[in-house]
């Protein structure tokens, strides 16, 4: 077997091939954003948070007919290993874009013309697959201000790693692996909002690759929904 | 299909035949019925009423806010109403119809940073609300301390045919002015406004908790007794 998977098929961090990351997330971390969600996937520690709709400033910005969302994905400098410049990157820069056409597809924006929704992703600690884990995050924020949605929308990717498809890359399975491909998906509309694909996979590994996104993108809807309700609904139980 | 007080969180599947245009804060998808928010579902065979547990104010027609000046200019006053979007008070409703920004002074009536109490008289999608004060018990608040609470929560604030508010009113001696929008003016003494405060907290927390009535009347019961 190779290095990133021993003989027994368990990985570096002691995960099976179809298993994820432990993930925790808190709803309502910032008192004076209109939503916002913390998230732990992995080691990702990431905060979401979520203002508006509100109204568009400069006003040329704003369409008639429905709201603009605008997307801002930043690392913080002490989230990676070496300091990062707080500068955005021009990854920082594409991942704010795929970030924000995934929730433009699941966001209701006819019901709020001539107004913008600002989001803002911090990533506090990095690992592989934040972008999956920041749509996550996004998307609990959105929950949480009471935003019109279509879905909940998650995010979790998959890989090839030593020749195996598997789910959830880590950071250095990331980097030593042949294949990384993120992917955002609504469970109840069952439609993907977010694929990208960096790797060279054959036809039939990307059919199972996606199967196995979706499959993992399940297990972390389970995860959102539970600390939908818990932050929710736990006071209606109380009875 | 009967439902009392579901839990549903957004893309939820509601109904898999609905006939007829979708219900607030629902959408359709062919015949399927999805919810948009985070909230509660009520469903008795073809009603489906949900309840929002968030969200932004969205202006109706006829509602009564409280709003905030925060400018004007020769024509009209610009009011925040807690909204996506800002209001407008045309002079005109103030000064009458003879009313000219040669003779009139805007700032005669209302100046930036007054609170005021308005009626939304016309609001759609394409167009800002606009505001009256030409109404009973419309116009400046003078006194009282504004509160918040979350604008999709303010009918459980006032209850059945006002219930609650009752109850806090009475039990505090104090009166509520409730907005719409999600600002209520809390008059009275000052014992009384933090004691109110105190409850519109409490029902910000627990908003649809079944027995809120009789936690609200505890409380009260017992800060002030």
């Amino acid at each position: 077997m190779g290095k990133l998977i021993d003989e027994n098929g368990i990985r570096l961090d002691g995960r099976r091939w179809d298993e994820i990351r432990p993930i925790t997330i808190e709803i309502g971390v910032i008192k004076n954003a209109d939503g916002s969600a913390y998230i732990e996937f992995g080691k990702n520690k990431i905060i979401a948070a979520v203002y508006g709709p509100r109204e568009a400033h400069p006003k040329h910005l704003a369409l008639p007919d429905k709201a603009i969302v605008r997307c801002r994905y930043h690392m913080a400098p002490f989230s990676t290993e070496e300091r990062k410049s707080p500068q955005p990157s021009r990854r920082e820069i594409e991942i704010s874009l795929v970030l924000r056409r995934a929730m433009e597809s699941a966001i209701f924006l006819e019901e709020y013309p001539r107004s913008i929704i600002d989001v803002f992703v911090e990533v506090l600690q990095s690992d592989g697959g934040s972008r999956c884990a920041s749509i996550t995050a996004v998307s609990a924020a959105l929950a949480d201000s009471g935003i019109s949605m279509r879905d909940l929308v998650v995010g979790c990717a998959v890989g090839k790693i030593d020749g195996q498809i598997v789910l959830d890359l880590s950071d250095y399975e990331d980097k030593e692996g042949e294949g990384d491909m993120p992917v955002a998906y609504m469970p109840n509309l069952d439609k993907i909002v977010l694929l990208q694909f960096d790797g060279i996979f054959s036809e039939e590994e990307f059919k199972k690759a996606i199967d196995l996104a979706i499959l993992g993108n399940k297990k972390v809807y389970e995860i959102l929904k539970k600390a939908l309700i818990e932050k929710y609904f736990s006071m209606v139980d109380e009875k | 299909m009967v439902l009392v007080r579901t839990k549903v969180l957004p893309g939820d599947l509601l109904h898999d035949s609905y006939q007829g245009q979708p219900p607030p804060h629902t959408y359709k998808l062919g015949n399927k019925l999805f919810s948009l928010k985070v909230g509660l579902v009520e469903i008795e065979g073809k009603e489906v009423k949900l309840i929002p547990l968030a969200g932004p104010y969205i202006p109706r027609v006829n509602d009564f806010v409280i709003g905030k000046i925060i400018d004007f200019d020769a024509f009209s006053w610009d009011v925040d109403i807690n909204s996506i979007y800002t209001a407008h008070l045309p002079a005109q409703d103030v000064f009458g119809r003879d009313f000219s920004p040669q003779t009139h002074s805007l700032t005669s009536q209302f100046k930036v940073g007054d609170i005021l109490a308005a009626k939304i008289v016309s609001y759609d999608r394409t167009k800002d609300p606009v505001l009256t004060v030409r109404d009973h018990g419309l116009g400046k608040i003078i006194n009282g301390e504004p509160v918040k609470l979350s604008p999709s929560k303010i009918p459980r604030l006032i209850g059945k045919k006002g219930s609650m508010a009752k109850i806090i009113e009475s039990k505090t001696k104090t009166k509520l002015i409730i907005g719409q929008n999600g600002i209520i003016i809390v008059q009275g003494p000052s014992e009384g406004i933090v004691l109110a405060a105190k409850a519109i907290r409490l029902i910000e927390e627990k908003a649809h908790v079944p027995s809120l009535t009789n936690m609200i009347n505890d409380l009260l019961t017992k800060e002030s007794g």
